[in-house]
Order: structure tokens, then sequence, then C-alpha cells
């Protein structure tokens, strides 16, 4: 079965400073990834390039077997990638129901409807992805008054929209309470099972991330360190290292 | 936006609307004796230097008109506004002026473009209209109409009224400087085919179009030092023209060079250069403090009691305006446009620089200029040796200005 | 052309440049740090200069003449510093929470206010001041005398850029500064008393153009018409040099002035068998130089991306269809203006007034198009104006195509320019676009101020009157009437529509809605190409309206008016503009009939609006009756 996504060899230098360096990975249908690592490891950088905000200054990144490298962000949301963002971002001036409509006549490739109001649009459809985020209630609400949960959980339903395979999600939880962050990752865990969908995610929270991916990759100072099961991963002496710094390590190891 | 905001603005936005459309019909006068309305407008904002002076020689004018009974009997009223310094208002102004105020005619503008835009109203509306400042052959020659009426000595009357000096100076390499707008453009056109054809060995070696009052004086006084020209001749005023007199003084850059300049000697551009004046350039302009004609005599003593200050150009404009409107409302016996228009053609007139006409032919009138050489005296500009140039000597023929006015009757 | 010319003419460019580089570096340092694109910074150049040629005689008096000179010029600076700090506290500091650009509101209203308070204080005449003592010989270089004061200007450029510098680098307030220009967050994270900081900064911007205004004491008169000119100038070369980057502005400045340089020295040239005037290219060399920067380099010469605005107030709220009532309020607002050649059988002047509201509305509807659900102002929408004006005119008068024919010209020409121009502009964001869509108005001015024999040069075209039935008064304006209600309630669709919704979108969140596939370059151009088809259209319509087109219907001076209009009425609201340009065209023509100093009156008129409604006037009453909580 070919791999949703194939990242090789990715390569991207800031300046002096080298975000990635000759990453690869590649995730399965269905598969729930996360990406870990400590802060400006290059997590962001390589969602970046994945999603096609960024070009890579070597690699290639493949979709369903397609080389995709270098493609601007729209042509690969149109492939069936959906993204959120470390900071959420939705459009602040309309209604969460309209953010995902906006969303929705997007993904169909409608934008240059000139006539009809766009709010009776997809009206439906938009309902049922806020109602499986939990948003049905905030629906009328514009989405610059929303709690901040919120607003990670409507840009959620608004990366559905697509009806993407592939859904890259930096930090969901960031700026969450504890108990949310568990409830996020279990509503994304819930739906990517009953969509067949694989995610990859990054996530601080390290019993999130053992409780629910399926996978873990492991990033440091822009180099791919661990790639295993959760268990792997967990006793692998250079994420402790990364992790808990060298002392910590070296007991750990004794 | 929600309902009651849209309700509110859309309220307070037909108030005022209301409001503005109806002020006017609360506000006709009910005179006694029916003054005759004249209505004026001009860029006085745009142009204060130049037009102060201006409204304060109107002024005068309608009170003398006034004190001594009016024009048979009516006195005349001025209705002056500004015209904000661009077509599109002052189009709107005009019409103000007409169908509102119910003016019997139009007077005024300065800038060249504003002059033609009301020209053109005037034609479509068939209004009477008296252009006093603005300068472009146009007005009078390829978009003249019937009733626009142009006062001032047009640019290439005041192009050929300097030309028997450049002509006698007897220079082969002139560089020429100009504004870079119309008027600029069409003051250095002139000037190098009437020159040309005087004296056809001539060289034009340096021609620089300065962006109107932002002229970078230092390299293009430059320039036409490198260009070694034997003489200049100069358009700028203003700004420009003190920008550039003093750049090309400290570069040494016209030093033994000839120079012919338009307008120069008029005070509003004089004056500012004070000590800096450039002593020998040939100008045009007004000399008040040598003119010792009646007709100047009494004007400027009654502007100067008037106001307390000396005339510019600006002032003798203004009077002569009015005069000039007097003068044809009395040869027409009335307001009646078309009597009026026929009335201009051909009227004499009397002003401060003495008797003139406005030609039948083109409706410019034929009121000269003063053209004289630049000298310092105590600390500022005046010109010497002034003498008057009729302007009629400097117009082209009846015959030559019938194949410049395509469009008019 | 000898190559000791260019040579020395490149050195004389040096001295514009620190002209230039000094009004600009302030403007750049107050808009790094503040935001604030602030309309009134030639205003302050030109207050340097008269309060240089007021106070120099004076304090020479005291201290002897050559003193007084230089003391003048250190006391001007000074002086127009003081009035930067009052201005900021008293009056921008109160704006700080209204949506961006509502500062450059108020500071364009100042500008018209001081510049005439600058005709009441010094009158209109121009004022010449002394030349430098000690500085107003020259020295011989290349064969050539090169005035000793502006080696002397040359030199003060670099010699404020190095001392700007120093208290960049080197100072706690210069820290400050930077930081607050390149994160604002970290400033308020530090606890760092913002509003001294603003106020600082103002003051030394203020004071930096008030210092190079007063060093042209000995070059250039002070002249009322100093203001705008500067201005325009002060963008460029930030704009150019990258907002924010000192070093940037000076490099720019040295661009801008060798470019003016170099055409003034070719002078006539002959290019392919033709002869061309190079110096007739000064009227726009800045603009030029600056799209060409932006083309190539979308943030200057040595700016960055910015980041976001300071404080750029509450979002805007969702927008809603007219309820049933503000509908009816609409539709009383339509049959008030269709009856209006009926009103005009009672107040004749109600008509021709109208007439203008109607051609204003349109332009200023189709401005708002791109800038409230667009999220781009424009600063150059006067082109599309023009272009429709012009094309219409052109139509008319040379090609005497019947009047409907030649109104669909101008709306063709006007939309071939958006498409153009749009095509280069949509790739730019916030104030970089907005700087390149200037350019190119300014260069479309400069086109038609030249073309003599299509244009008519800077006269401009006569003789656009419609045919029947448009000739009649009534005829245009029903015709106007019906146009304008056309084309406003085609713009009110389209914000609505897929497309609108896509526009408002990646107005929101551009992020957003490219990860969402949407494709908001090609949208914003599309976009721009109507909004400038629509704004052909008025202008069009003015062309007929005033049977004649000039330059001016392009000029800088109605790329403001629009922008006005659009703010005064409201940026966040679909009405704003309607409400904004109706209320301007009256306060402009009853305000022009009131008084001489019409000008200020409309200054403070304008600043009255913005202080009582920071949203404008139809927004500022939709958020003063909206429940606290409905938007952030
Ligand atoms: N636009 C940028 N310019 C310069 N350096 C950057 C930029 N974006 C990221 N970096 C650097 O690249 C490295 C990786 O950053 P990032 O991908 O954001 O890390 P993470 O998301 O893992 O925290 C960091 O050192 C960061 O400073
Ligand atoms: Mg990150």
């Amino acid at each position: 079965m070919t791999a949703i996504l194939e990242v090789r060899e990715l390569t991207k230098h800031y300046g002096g400073v080298r975000a990635l360096d000759g990453v690869s990975f590649s995730i399965a249908p269905g598969e729930l990834l996360a990406l870990i690592g400590p802060n400006g490891a290059g997590k962001s950088t390589c969602f970046n390039i994945v999603n096609g905000q960024l070009r890579p200054d070597s690699g290639t990144v493949r979709i369903l077997g397609r080389d995709v490298t270098g493609l601007p962000s729209r042509r690969i949301a149109h492939l069936g990638v959906g993204r959120t963002f470390q900071v959420a971002a939705v459009f602040g001036s309309m209604t969460a129901l309209e953010n995902v409509q906006a969303a929705l006549i997007a993904a169909r490739g409608a934008v240059f409807g000139f006539w009809r109001p766009a709010t009776t649009i997809a009206r439906d459809e938009a309902m049922a992805l806020l109602e499986q985020t939990g948003m049905a209630g905030e629906a009328e609400r514009p989405a610059a008054a929303l709690a901040y949960g919120d607003v990670k959980r409507l840009e959620l339903a608004m990366a559905l929209a697509g009806d993407p395979k592939l859904l890259l999600m930096d930090e969901p939880t960031a700026g969450m309470a504890a108990a949310e962050r568990g409830e996020m990752i279990a509503l994304v865990q819930k739906l990517t099972r009953s969509r067949g969908l694989a995610v990859l995610f990054t996530e601080h929270s390290m019993d999130v991330v053992f409780g629910h991916a399926d996978r873990v990759i492991v990033l440091a100072r822009g180099r791919l360190i661990a790639d295993g099961t959760v268990d792997e991963v967990r006793t692998d002496l250079r994420v402790r290292e990364v992790y808990l710094g060298g002392t910590a390590a070296a007991e750990a190891a004794g | 936006m929600g309902y009651s905001s849209c309700l509110r603005a859309a309220l307070t936005g037909a108030a005022m609307t209301v409001a503005a459309l109806a002020l006017p019909a609360f506000t006709l006068p009910a005179p006694a004796a029916e003054p005759i309305r004249i209505g004026e407008l001009n860029s006085y904002k745009a142009q204060p230097a130049f037009l102060d002076p201006y409204r304060k020689g109107m002024q005068l004018a309608v009170k003398e008109i006034n004190d001594a009974g009016g024009v048979d009997g009516r006195p005349l009223e001025l209705i002056s506004r500004d015209d904000g310094g661009n077509p599109g208002d002052a189009i709107r102004v005009a019409e103000d002026l007409v169908t509102r105020e119910k003016v019997d005619l139009l007077a005024g503008t300065f800038l060249s473009h504003i002059g033609l835009a009301v020209s053109g109203f005037a034609g479509k509306r068939k209004v009477f209209f008296l252009a006093a400042e603005p300068l472009t052959d146009k007005l009078t020659w390829s978009d003249g109409n019937r009733y626009t009426f142009r006062l001032r000595p047009s640019t290439y009357m005041q192009v050929a009224m300097l030309l028997p000096a450049a002509k006698a100076a007897q220079r082969k390499r002139w560089a020429i400087v100009y504004p870079n707008y119309e008027y600029g453009q069409s003051a250095a056109a002139t000037f190098k085919k009437l020159l040309k054809d005087a004296q056809p060995d001539v060289e034009f070696v340096e021609e620089q179009a300065t962006p109107l009052g932002k002229i970078d004086a230092g390299p293009v006084a430059q320039a036409i030092a490198d260009a070694k020209p034997d003489a200049v001749f100069n358009v700028l005023f203003g700004p420009d023209l003190a920008k550039f007199v003093r750049e090309a003084d400290t570069r040494g850059a016209l030093e033994g060079t000839y120079v012919v300049s338009l307008l120069s000697g008029e005070p509003e551009y004089l004056d500012p250069l004070k000590d800096e004046a450039p002593a020998g350039w040939v100008v045009t302009g007004y000399p008040w403090y040598a003119i010792t004609t009646p007709e100047h005599m009494a004007f400027l003593s009654a502007y100067q009691k008037a106001y307390g200050d000396y005339p510019r150009l600006g002032s003798v404009v203004g009077y002569t305006t009015i005069k000039s409107i007097a003068a044809g409302l009395k040869k027409a016996g009335g307001t009646d446009t078309e009597k009026l228009v026929d009335a201009f053609r051909g009227l004499e007139v009397v002003g401060p620089f003495g008797p003139f006409s406005y030609r039948a032919s083109d409706h410019q009138a034929t009121m000269g200029a003063y053209v004289g050489i630049l000298a310092l005296k105590d600390g500022q500009g005046i010109m010497v040796q002034p003498s008057y140039v009729d302007g009629a000597s400097v117009l082209p023929s009846d015959a030559e200005v019938k194949a410049l006015r395509p469009a008019a009757d | 052309m000898s190559l000791d010319a260019l040579l020395f003419q490149a050195v004389n460019g040096l001295a514009s440049a620190s002209g230039l580089f000094l009004v600009a570096a302030g403007l750049s340092i107050i808009f790094g740090v503040t935001r604030i694109v602030n309309m009134a910074h030639g205003s302050f150049y030109m207050l340097g200069l008269y309060l240089a040629v007021t106070l120099a005689p004076k304090i020479g008096t005291w201290i002897g003449g050559p003193f007084g000179f230089w003391a003048g010029i250190l006391a001007a600076a000074l002086v127009v510093a003081a009035l930067g700090a009052l201005i900021e506290m008293t009056l921008l500091r109160r704006l700080y929470g209204a949506p961006e650009l509502y500062q450059l509101l108020a500071t364009f209203a100042l500008l018209l206010v001081i510049n005439d308070a600058a005709l009441f204080l010094w009158g209109p005449e121009d004022i010449l001041g002394p030349r430098a003592p000690g500085l107003s010989g020259s020295v011989m270089l290349l064969g050539r005398r090169l005035p000793e004061y502006d080696i002397f200007l040359a030199l003060i450029g670099p010699a404020v850029l190095i001392g700007l510098h120093l208290l960049l680098a080197r100072t706690r307030f210069g820290r400050l500064i930077r930081a607050a220009t390149q994160d604002r967050e970290m400033v308020a994270a530090l606890g760092i008393n913002e509003a001294l900081l603003f106020t600082m900064v103002f003051a030394l911007g203020a004071g930096i153009a008030g210092l190079g205004g007063a060093l042209q004491m000995a070059r250039e008169p002070a002249s009322l018409t100093l203001d705008l000119s500067v201005l325009g100038d002060a963008f460029v070369v930030v704009v150019v040099g990258g907002m924010g980057s000192i070093r940037g502005a000076y490099l720019a400045a040295v661009l801008v002035a060798e470019a003016k340089a170099l055409c003034t020295a070719l002078g006539v040239v002959d290019i392919f068998g033709f002869t061309f005037n190079m110096s007739r290219l000064t009227l726009v060399a800045e603009f030029l130089v600056m799209a060409l920067v932006l083309i190539v380099r979308p943030h200057g010469l040595f700016g960055r991306p910015q980041p976001p605005a300071a404080r750029g107030g509450p979002a805007e709220p969702p927008l809603r269809p007219f309820s049933a009532p503000a509908r009816l309020l609409a539709l009383a607002a339509v049959a008030l203006f269709a009856a209006m050649p009926l009103i005009g059988t009672l107040v004749s002047y109600a008509p021709v007034l109208a007439l203008d509201m109607l051609v204003a509305a349109l332009f200023a509807a189709s401005l708002h198009f791109i800038m409230g659900p667009g999220g781009m102002a424009s600063f150059g929408h006067a082109a599309y104006f023009g272009l429709g004006a012009y094309g219409t005119a052109y139509a008319v008068t040379a090609l005497s195509l019947p009047t409907p024919l030649a109104f669909a010209t101008g709306i063709g020409v006007a939309a071939f320019g958006a498409v153009l121009f749009g095509w280069f502009c949509v790739r730019l964001e916030g104030v970089y676009f907005a700087m390149l869509t200037l350019a190119f108005a300014q260069i479309v001015w400069s086109v038609a101020f030249q073309w003599e024999e299509v244009t008519g040069g800077s006269n401009g075209l006569f003789d656009v009157w419609p045919e029947w039935p448009f000739d009649s008064r009534t005829g245009l304006y029903l015709a106007a009437f019906v146009v304008t209600l056309a084309g406003l309630l085609l713009l009110r669709r389209l914000v609505f529509a897929p497309f609108g919704m896509a526009l408002r979108a990646a107005r929101d969140s551009r992020l957003r809605a490219e990860a969402s596939g949407i494709p908001v370059a090609r949208v914003r151009w599309l976009a721009f190409a109507l909004a400038g088809a629509v704004c052909g259209a008025a202008g069009g319509l003015f062309a007929f309206a005033k049977g004649s087109i000039s330059p001016e219907a392009i000029s800088v001076g109605r790329s403001i008016d629009g922008l006005v209009m659009v703010l005064i009425g409201g940026v966040q609201s679909l009405i704003g503009p309607v409400v904004g340009a109706g209320a301007f065209t009256l306060l402009q023509d009853s305000v022009m009939r009131e008084t001489d100093y019409w000008r200020a009156l409309l200054g403070l008129i304008i600043l009255a609006v913005v202080l009582l409604f920071p949203f404008g006037i139809a927004g500022g009453l939709s958020r003063g009756l909206r429940r606290p909580g409905g938007a952030r």
C-alpha cells in the first residue's frame, strides 16, 4: 500500500541555522503519527514544507506517490491535505459556521461564484462538521469572539472540510488547559478512525503523545533521531538525552 | 451590521442630504434695485500669492463702479468662490453659481486647465465667461468658443513680447528651462519657433523640463552651464525660480549668459527674490513704481488708499476684469448672454494699462504687458527701462487666427 | 555629455539625497514603531523651513547673524519635535484602538490644518531665507563650481545616518525602538511605558523632518506647497529602502536623487531616432524607481515582512444583509436620489450636487471593495478613475464614439489598467501594496500629464459632453443614478457571494485561506480588476458630468479623497463608503463656500469625526448600538 505522505531527505537552512537536515519519514493511511522534539527542533518548518508554505533547499515530498515538492499550499490542499497551525488561524470576521462554509466552498473549488450568497451554500455540511468537533453551539458566534480552545476546534473543522486524506496538525493543543488537551487529541483520534484519515501532529505533552499516537518520530536540531512505536521511542536513549539532558540520560542508562 | 445601525446611518445620511439640498431654498435674496450678479471662481486656496491681490483689485473696481451708480443704475454684486484648485470642483462651483446663485455671467480662473474646463462649460450651457488669468493659447484659439473671452495676455503674446530683445541680442546657442506642463511646454515651443523664424542660424543646445514646484535646481543649473549656452530663455516662476536663481548664482552657471525670462518682472515672483533678483535679465512684468500714465496713477493711488499696499499684477487683472465686465454690460444694455457676447466682440475698455479692446476674431483682449530689464535697488529687484508692449502688436492677424480657431463660430 | 559632467551631477545628487533622507528617516522611524502612516510628515518638514526662516534672523539679532542661522535651524527642529510630541499625546494616542489607517485619516486632517495655519501665520507669499553664513560660496571640482552648502548637505545625510545608527545600537531608547519595530509583544511584555516610547518616537521623527526642512533654508524658499510635495518623496524613499530600515532609507534617497540627477544631466537624447527630453522624466523618476524596486523586492531594499499591526483594533464584525427596516431606509434613500430631478425643479442646485455625490459614492465603494473586504488599502485608486475618465473622453473626442460606447470604452480601459497593475500589486502586502498602487497611479498620472497628443497633456481633454438623451442635466443625472445604483448593488452582491467570502477570508488570514485551497493571489487580482472597472465607470460618469477631464482626476489628492471617504464612512461597514462619499462631498461643497480657510475647517471636521467615531460614521453608529461582547 502506498504511503499517504512520504518525505525524503528534506533539508532547509535559515542562514547558518539548519532547521531541517536530511529528514525522511512516511505515513501510512489511517496512521496517527506524532512528531516530537524540543522547541526549535524544526517541527513547524517540516509542516510548512509538507504543506507547501515553504520550499525545501533539497529533498522531496510525495503525497499519495505524487511529487508535490514546491507546490503552493492551495494546490496541496486540493490534493487532500488539511492543516491546522501552531497559532490557530481562522477567519475572524466570520461566524464559526461561515468559517466552515468558506473552507467547504474553497475545497470544492467554488470560490469564483459571483451571485448566490455564500451563507446559503453548504450549510448542512458545515453544521455537521461543527457538530463533529463539538462546536455546533457556537455556530453563529464570530470567530474573533471564541475562546482559544474553541478556535482550535473550529480550525480542525475547517481542516476537515476538504475531506482530506492527511491532516497536518502543528501543536493542536497549544494554549489549551491540560484537561482539554487529552480531549482534543481523543477527538482527533476518533475522527481519524471513523474517516480512515492519516494524521501528522506535534505535541509537547508526552502523556498525550504516548496515550494516543500509533507511531512517534523525534526531531532534534533538524535531524530525525528516532522513528518507532511509542514503546520504542519511550526507551530510546538518544530521545531521553534530548529531552532530559545529558546527566539524566546517563542515569537512566546506568 | 445591525439593522438599527443601518437605520441610524441611513437616517443621518438622508437628513444631511435633505438639509444640505434644501438649505439654499431659504436663502433666496429679495433685493430692492436688482443687482447684476457676477459669478466669480478662482483657485484662491491653491494660488493665494497671486489671487489675494487679484481679489482686492476686483473689489476695488466693484466699489468704484457701485459708488458711481452701478451699471445703468444697477449695482454690481460679486459672488466669489473658491474653485477647489481642480476642474472637477470648478465645474460644480460654476454650476452652483449658475443654478443656485443665478449669476448673470461667470468670470475668473487662474490655472489653465480650469480655465479651459469652465470655458467648455460656458460653451455648453451658453453662459458668458470672462477668463481673467489663464494663459494657455488654447483658450482663445484651438479650444475657443463663442461664450469665452480672455483678458490677460496669453502665453504666445508674452513670449512674442520678449522676442525683439532675444533677436536683438544676436546669440547663437540658446538653452531653455521651463516647468514641465502645458504653459512651460507651449512657451518653449513658441519661443523656439518664433526665434528660429527670425534668426535661422540659432541653435538650441539644452532644454530642461522641470517638475512644477519640485525643481532640482542644482543639477538643472549645472546641466545648463555644461551645455555652454550664450543665452537662456527661462519660463520658471515661483519657488522654482527662486531656487534656480540662487543655485545658478552660487555656481556661476549663468555668468556672461544673456537671459530672457517670462513673467519674472511681476511683483508676485520678483519680490520674494529680494536682493537676489537676477540683474540684467530681460523680463515681462509689472513695474508699478515706474508707470506714470494717468490711468495707472489713478489706479495706484486708489489701490494704495484702499489697502495700504502696492498693487501686484493680479490686482491689475482683477480690477480690469470687473471694469471690462461693466463696460460690456453697459454696451450690451443688460445681462442677456447673447447680447453680452456680441458686445464684448470689439469692446473698448480703459484699464490701468490704458485703452485696449477685446478682439472679435479670437476673443482675446489686447491688454499688453511691460518689458524691461531687472536691476537691484535698495535690496529689492526692480524693472528698469520698462516699456509697454501693446498686446495688439504681438497678436497674429484676424485671418491667421481664423485658422487657429476651428471649433468656434 | 562628458564623464566629468556626469560625475559632477552625481555629486550634486548626493546633496539632494541628504534632504530626501532626512524627511524619510523620521517617517521610517515613526512607522516602524507606531505603524502610523503619517500624512502630516511633510507638514513637519514645511514647518521646519518656515520656522527656520523666521527664527534665524530673530535669533541672529541677539547672538549675531552667523550663529543665528545655525541656531535658527536647531530651534526650528526642536520646536517641530515638541509639536510632534504634543500631537501624539493629544490626538494620536486616542486613536490606537481604532482600526488601522484611522491614524492616517487623523494625520491627513492635520496636514490640512497645518497648511492653513501656516497660511495664517506666514501669509501666502514664499519666503526665501538667508544663505548659510560661511558656506555661501563654492569650491572648484572637476572644473565646475560646487556650492559649499551642497557639500555640507551631502555630508549631513551620512552624519545623521551614523548618529541614528548609534542611537539605535547603543542607547536604551534605541534598543527599545528596535525592539518595538521588530516585536511589539516583547515591548509590552517587558513592561515598557509604551505611551512614553510612542511620544518620544513621534517627537524624534518629527524633529528630524523639521531639521530636514530647516536645512533647506539656504536652498529653497518656504512655501505652502512643500508639505504635499515632500510627503510623496518621503514615502517613496522609505518604501524603497524598506519600512523601518534607516540605512535602507539612505540608500533609497541616494538612488532616487541620482536617478533624477542622471535624467537632468542627460537632457535631450536621441533614442532610436526619436528625440526625447530625459529631463521630463524627473516628474516621475522617483515613482519609476519605486515601482521597479517593489516589483523585484516586495519589501524594499532592506525591509522585512511586516509584523502584524500594532493595535489593529477589534476584528470586524460578521457581515449581515439588510434587515427589513434597514432595507426600507435604503430604499427611501434610493427613492430620494431617484426623485432628485423633481427636487431640482425646486432647488436647482440639488441634482448638480447629487450627481457629484453619485460619482463619489461609486468611486468610494469601488475602493472600499478592495480596502474593506479585500484588506488592501490602495493609495492609488485614482489611477482607475482617471483611466476610465480618459478612456471615455478619448473615445468621445478623438474616436467620436456614441455615448454608451464611449462609456464602455472607459470602463474597458480602466479594467485593463487594473488587470495589468493589479497583477503586480496583489503580490504585496500592507503598506508596500499601498505604495505600489501609488507608484502606478503616479506613472499613469505622468503619462496623462505629458502625452499631449492623446491626453491633452496637463490641460486635459475638453468637450466631453454626452449625446442625447444624456445631454440634458436630467438625462445625465438619471443615467448616472442607474449606473451608480447598479455598481453599488453589484459590489454588494459580490461581497456576499463565495468570491467575496474568499476575499474576506484572505484578508482575515492569508495563511488559512491558502491552506484551505483558496487561490488568494487570483482572488485578489480579480477583486482589484473588478474594483478598477467599477471605478472606471465612476471616472466615465465624472468626465461626462464635467465635460472635461484633466490629470487632476488621477492625482494623489483624488486617491486620498477616496481614502478619506471610505474611512469617514467606516471601512468596516458596507454602506460606510456611500455614507462617507455623501458626507465628504456635502462637507467639501459647503465648507468651501463658507470660509477661506476651508481646508483647516475640513481638517477639523474630519478630526472631530475620527475622534467621535473611530470606526467611521456608519461604523461608529453601528458600534454604539451593538452590545459589548459582540466582538473581542
Ligand atoms: N523564518 C525563519 N527565519 C529564520 N530562522 C527560522 C525561521 N523559522 C524558523 N527558524 C529557525 O529554524 C529552527 C526551527 O524552527 P521551527 O521549525 O519553528 O521549530 P519548532 O517548530 O520545532 O519549534 C529554529 O532554530 C528557528 O529559530
Ligand atoms: Mg513550532
